[in-house]
């Protein structure tokens, strides 16, 4: 590539699905103010790069890499920190690098039940040999390597220094095109960048901040899963018993899936002063729950309760579906210990 | 590090009930196990569900929260809020592998030192059956910092 003075700008999918490269195209024609103004350093979803063309950078000289993605296995380490080491400003760009997000809840699961399902337990694999990808494996010509799979799912934050985090699964074109924006105008008129460590292309409030149903006094009898309820298209949906995350989620998307009568997903995970997205969901909304009153004999309380909660089919999955890796606990036990 | 476990119990007392229970034990002389380590709340409905996942998470082998009789509240209905996070909380702490003893609430009053110190001994003896959690070095590894913890497949 030829040097003709424009930033450098990279884009980097380590486990993810290709949605927030998606996202970033979607800004429209945007996408050719960002060609004017930078020059594409690495982009594989987008551009025939290759690794070695990266590793001859040299350190510093990609003005700003999007890293999108969790940190599922040893390549993805080995691409976080070399892009690390070649950029100037590393973004952990969307919901996976960010905390984690959907590759984070197999944290909920061990990497032994994960091999079983995908390789053995799986309606669609007859594997009968039981064999498993191997880390190395000899073959006439040599020896051959796939990447080690990792035990946790970590967030990009958790392998290298991050500059900035944009959340979202994915984000916002509007968002990201605004976060562009305060980039070039960085790059070109010298203004200021926001504090390094900061969540940009996203609010601070909770979600409801920016949903527009009516909100009342929540006194809540029960929960329901999506496909037994018809929501009331102007009420907030955490009154009428479905699950929305929106109360411990930061704002910054417009309050998508409230709109159109889904609870929040919580993909813009925890607004600012949260640390654990989940165990703020589960506190919110257990205190809410309308069931039982203190006159109530202790067990006849208890009882209400539990079948009240009992509502909630899978909370860790739910509360916890884009932060997992971001969580205190960050993964669940299973008792093997570490090697 | 001795081969001999002493389990590490965090207790959340609420101001009003539990934690006069436990001043109670004392001032009674009641002999008990010293394995609790009481922070005292205003409520038992203060205690935040991170709280109790930052103590497992810090190193305690167990949790206690412990509050007023319902009914009985100086809030009137904190502790009912406690019980319905609790619920939820213990609901979800199984989908983590952490087992029910691990975490527990406990009704006592201002005057039941009694009932206090017999709950922490039988927590004593649950988590000394269970084992130490050591989340950091044993579910994480090496505090997080290990990738690659065995496990045969």
């Amino acid at each position: 590539m030829t040097e003709n003075g424009k930033p450098k700008l990279a884009m980097y999918w380590a486990s993810s699905c290709g949605g927030c490269e998606i996202s970033v195209l979607n800004i429209h024609e945007n996408i050719l103010t960002v060609d004017e103004v930078f020059d594409i350093a690495f982009f594989p979803c987008i551009a025939d790069f290759k690794i070695k063309d990266v590793e001859a950078y040299p350190d510093g000289y990609i003005d700003i890499c999007l890293f999108n993605g969790a940190i599922r296995n040893s390549e993805n380490e080995e691409m976080a920190q070399l892009l690390r080491q070649k950029s100037k400003v590393l973004v952990a760009f969307g919901s996976c690098a960010y905390e984690g997000c959907i590759p984070a809840l197999s944290n909920l699961t061990t990497k032994k039940a994960t091999f079983e399902k995908v390789y053995f337990n799986n309606p669609t694999i007859d594997n009968p040999d039981r064999i498993l990808p191997q880390h190395s494996t000899e073959v006439a010509e040599g020896e051959l390597t796939l990447p080690h799979f990792y035990h946790t799912v970590k967030s990009l934050d958790q392998v290298v220094e991050v500059d900035y985090f944009i959340p979202g699964c994915p984000p916002e074109p509007p968002q990201i095109w605004a976060v562009l924006q305060v980039v070039i105008g960085a790059l070109t008129a010298g203004q200021p960048l926001p504090p390094a460590g900061s969540i940009i292309g996203a609010g601070t409030m909770a979600l409801c901040d920016e949903c527009t149903r009516e909100k009342k006094e929540k006194t809540i009898k029960r929960f329901f899963r999506p496909y037994e309820i018809q929501p009331n298209p102007d009420q907030c949906l955490l009154e009428q018993g479905i699950i929305c995350m929106g109360i411990a989620t930061r704002s910054g998307c417009g309050a998508l899936c409230p709109s159109v009568g889904i609870g929040c997903r919580g993909c813009y995970g925890p607004p600012d002063g949260v640390e654990d997205q989940g165990a703020k969901m589960l506190s919110a909304i257990a205190s809410v729950l309308d069931v039982g009153h203190e006159s109530m004999d202790e067990d006849v309380l208890e009882e209400l309760i539990q079948e009240a909660v009992d509502t909630i089919a899978d909370p860790a999955g739910t509360f916890y579906r884009f932060s997992m890796a971001h969580s205190i606990l960050k993964r669940v036990k299973n008792g093997k210990g570490a090697a | 590090m001795s081969d001999h476990f002493e389990p590490v119990i965090v207790g959340f007392l609420c101001n009003w009930c539990s934690y006069r229970a436990a001043d109670l034990a004392g001032t009674a002389r009641i002999k008990y196990a010293p394995n609790l380590r009481p922070i005292r709340v205003m409520c038992s409905g203060r205690v935040d569900p991170q709280f109790v996942l930052q103590a497992l998470r810090s190193g305690a082998d167990g949790v206690l929260i412990a509050g007023c009789h319902p009914g009985e509240c100086h809030y009137v209905n904190g502790n009912i809020k406690a019980l319905r996070r609790f619920t939820l909380l213990r609901k979800t702490l199984e989908q983590w592998g952490i087992e029910q003893e691990r975490v527990q609430l406990l009704w006592a009053s201002a005057s039941e030192g009694t009932v206090l110190a017999a709950a922490v001994n039988r927590m004593t003896e649950d988590l000394r059956a269970l084992g130490p959690l050591r989340w950091g070095e044993k579910v994480l590894g090496d505090n997080g910092a290990a990738h690659l913890v065995v496990e045969e497949v």
